[in-house]
């Protein structure tokens, strides 16, 4: 088991033919990802990477797809969202970053009355170690195993995931939800996810500066968590005020601190790191029932 | 991106919503040019000249003043324009340097001809991350700091959520100007106001308004006397106009260079800087450098080709600063390969040719071992790691060396 991508996932790339859409595509074809095919505009009845390019989502999900990575740029990147979700695809992972904070408000309320759920955006994507890769996170760092990753950064998240590898562990699903203001999965329901997989052992949870989604995810593993989780917040030295590159990574009130968010998680349970470097030895460690 | 209190208030009156009305100057004859309109206008003497910087508090450090004749205008506009105003939110506080005014505003002063019959209120309109959707948040506690009001007094501070798609609803108007205990001819102004500040606020992509106060005067005008305008920088694609008004003399010189290298940048106050792809792993390394005995100087993500052009840009961006005594860079190579990136950074080296400082150089990810052999084998004087926790462990040696 894992949670939302596996080996049976049947993917479509949107933004297929593009840059970016074609690099990371071959990039998961290579990686063993079932991608079946893409969407361009235009350009549906062609062959790309050997595969189809249908001219809608809805043509690519009669073709069967499930799941849906856009590479689409910003200014038409929550079109592409909606236009994947009323086509009945299960589960949008979108990777653009830059998306109009209005434009997300609207796509959110239009996915309420859909079944998909969206990861992301301005996101690294989810990947399920020797399974299926929809994003664009290196995969070799990746190793199967039992450790669930949540995270709102990329390279943050792949820190992380090196760290695991190199303590002897593997990862069942990382999920990289954006850091953007507005994301589609909040940290509570990738943890909540995780924490619902039989094959997650363990699972570590990587926050930053700005929003409440640590504080609420804390409180829900405080009521309902049957796994140890280790927790890092990103931004301990932030300034107020100051977006720190992630468009959602801004301190504007107290609660949007690392050092508010943290000491919330630790009263949670988390096992909270200061240092960015231990979070894989800490998750070892809390494994192994070594007190931290 | 942030605008002059004059720019957010042309934005609001294009949209319909009532302002304080006033003229901007850059000089003391156009203020005094400004201030003869505007009294003809008003038809009374008093007028108010505010200081125009990109930070609030201003009253508190002298860049408000009361204005009711010409030498009034003479005075506080030659006083206040080339003034470094000090204010709460100013760089260092009210003990920093304060900010260079290079514009004032010449306003109407709203409470006139009854200063007792005008009421101030309190309005903003951001987007809520909890509810994902817009927000109006009023009180009737106006001219305050909303966060100690809601701190004290929550009971007063109201908020509105609207819906993302339609909009807001005119029983949700009625039910602000009821709450704000208005009637007759100021309710239906006010009523018309926050409907039009609704439209001005989703129309601009706006990330914050903030109408502080907006005041209700004896003649049951309603106007905003001063407004808060953040822009979404993700929309100003399709705002040319309102890019337009960015304003690069409030912003940090050095955030303006890296801003033009499309570096994700920003200048911080400590002796260590820090290089780094992506933005969490950026404010991560810099953690990393408090927990190992310094301070970061900035935050600075190169993004994701950290190729020998950009990381010499980002190289003397840092560099500039003085207070800089190392520099750490920490790339996690993932698509893009270590043994490039360190390609990069020794020949950025060799191009800038003097540089000073300690480096750390922590590569980690595809070919990182042959990127730490290429850094090694340079001849720079530059130390090398692979793991984060090393690179943590060196920032403390590199700093007990300088000190």
């Amino acid at each position: 088991m894992s949670v939302l991508v596996n080996k049976h996932s049947k993917v479509i790339v949107q933004g297929f033919t593009g840059k970016e859409g074609t690099f990371h595509a071959t990039q998961m074809i290579e990686y063993g990802t079932n991608v079946i095919g893409g969407v361009t505009p235009g350009k549906g009845g062609t062959l790309h990477l050997e595969r189809p390019v249908f001219h809608t989502v809805a043509d690519a999900v009669a073709a069967g797809a499930d799941t849906s990575v856009i590479f689409v740029p910003p200014p038409f990147a929550a079109d592409a969202i909606m236009e994947a979700a009323e086509a009945g695809i299960k589960v949008i992972i979108c990777i653009t970053e830059g998306i109009p904070v209005q434009d997300m408000v609207k796509a959110k309320a239009y996915l309420q009355n859909t079944e998909a759920r969206l990861i992301g955006p301005n996101c690294p994507g989810v990947i399920t170690p020797g399974e299926a890769k929809c994003g664009i996170m290196p995969g070799f760092i990746h190793r199967k195993g039992s450790i669930g990753i949540v995270s709102r950064s990329g390279t943050l998240t792949y820190e992380a995931v090196d760290q695991v590898t190199k303590a002897g562990m593997g990862q069942s699903t990382c999920i990289g939800i954006g850091g953007d203001p507005i994301v589609g999965t909040t940290t509570k329901e990738a943890v909540e996810l995780l924490m619902n997989d039989p094959e997650t052992e363990g699972i570590i949870m990587i926050g930053e500066i700005g929003g409440g989604m640590e504080a609420e995810a804390a409180y829900w593993i405080k009521e309902n968590g049957t796994k140890p989780v280790v927790g890092f917040i990103a931004g301990q030295t932030a300034p107020k005020g100051r977006k720190m590159g992630h468009a959602g990574a801004i301190i504007g009130g107290a609660a949007d601190t690392a050092e508010a968010k943290m000491k919330i998680m630790a009263e949670c349970g988390i096992h909270v790191v200061q240092s960015p470097a231990t979070i894989g030895a800490t998750m070892a460690q809390v494994l192994k029932g070594v007190a931290v | 991106m942030n605008l002059h209190e004059y720019q957010g208030k042309e934005l609001l009156k294009s949209y319909g919503v009532a302002i304080q009305d006033g003229t901007v100057a850059h000089t003391v004859e156009e203020a005094i040019a400004a201030y003869n309109e505007l009294a003809a206008k008003t038809g009374n003497k008093f007028a108010v000249i505010k200081a125009q910087i990109h930070a609030g508090g201003r009253g508190k450090g002298g860049g408000v003043k009361l204005v009711k004749n010409l030498d009034d205008v003479k005075t506080h506009a030659g006083n206040i324009l080339g003034m470094m105003l000090k204010t709460p939110q100013t760089p260092g506080g009210m003990e920093g340097p304060g900010k260079l005014v290079r514009k004032i505003l010449i306003a109407e002063d709203a409470y006139v001809p009854d200063f007792d019959a005008c009421k101030e209120f309190y309005i903003s309109v951001l987007t809520d991350r909890e509810s994902k959707t817009n927000v109006i948040i009023y009180s009737t506690e106006g001219g305050m700091d909303i966060e100690a009001v809601a701190e004290n007094t929550p009971h007063l501070v109201h908020k509105e959520y609207v819906h993302p798609t339609l909009g807001l609803q005119g029983f949700q108007a009625r039910k602000i100007a009821f709450n704000l205990g208005l009637s007759g001819d100021a309710f239906k102004q006010m009523v018309k106001f926050v409907t039009a500040l609704y439209q001005a606020f989703v129309g601009s992509d706006a990330t914050l308004f903030e109408i502080n106060p907006c005041v209700v005067t004896g003649e049951n005008r309603v106007i905003a006397v001063d407004a808060k305008v953040a822009l979404d920088d993700n929309a100003l694609y399709r705002h040319a106009d309102l890019e337009a008004m960015r304003d690069e003399d409030e912003e940090d010189p050095t955030d303006v260079e890296a801003r033009q290298y499309d570096l994700n940048f920003v200048n911080l106050d400590g002796n260590v800087g820090c290089m780094v792809n992506g933005a969490g792993l950026a404010m991560a390394t810099m953690d990393v450098i408090k927990l190992s005995g310094g301070e970061p100087a900035n935050f600075l993500d190169v993004g994701g080709t950290a190729d020998a052009r950009r990381v010499e840009q980002a190289f003397r961006i840092i560099l500039k600063d003085e207070k800089v005594k190392a520099i750490l860079i920490n790339i996690f190579g993932g698509i893009v390969r270590c043994d490039r990136v360190a390609q990069g950074v020794i020949d950025a080296y060799k191009n800038i040719g003097d540089i000073k400082v300690p480096i750390i150089v922590r590569l980690q990810g595809t070919n990182a071992d042959i990127a730490k052999q290429m850094i090694d084998e340079s001849g720079l004087a530059v130390h090398s790691a692979i793991l984060l926790q090393e690179a943590a462990d060196l920032v403390s040696k590199v700093l007990a060396e300088v000190k």
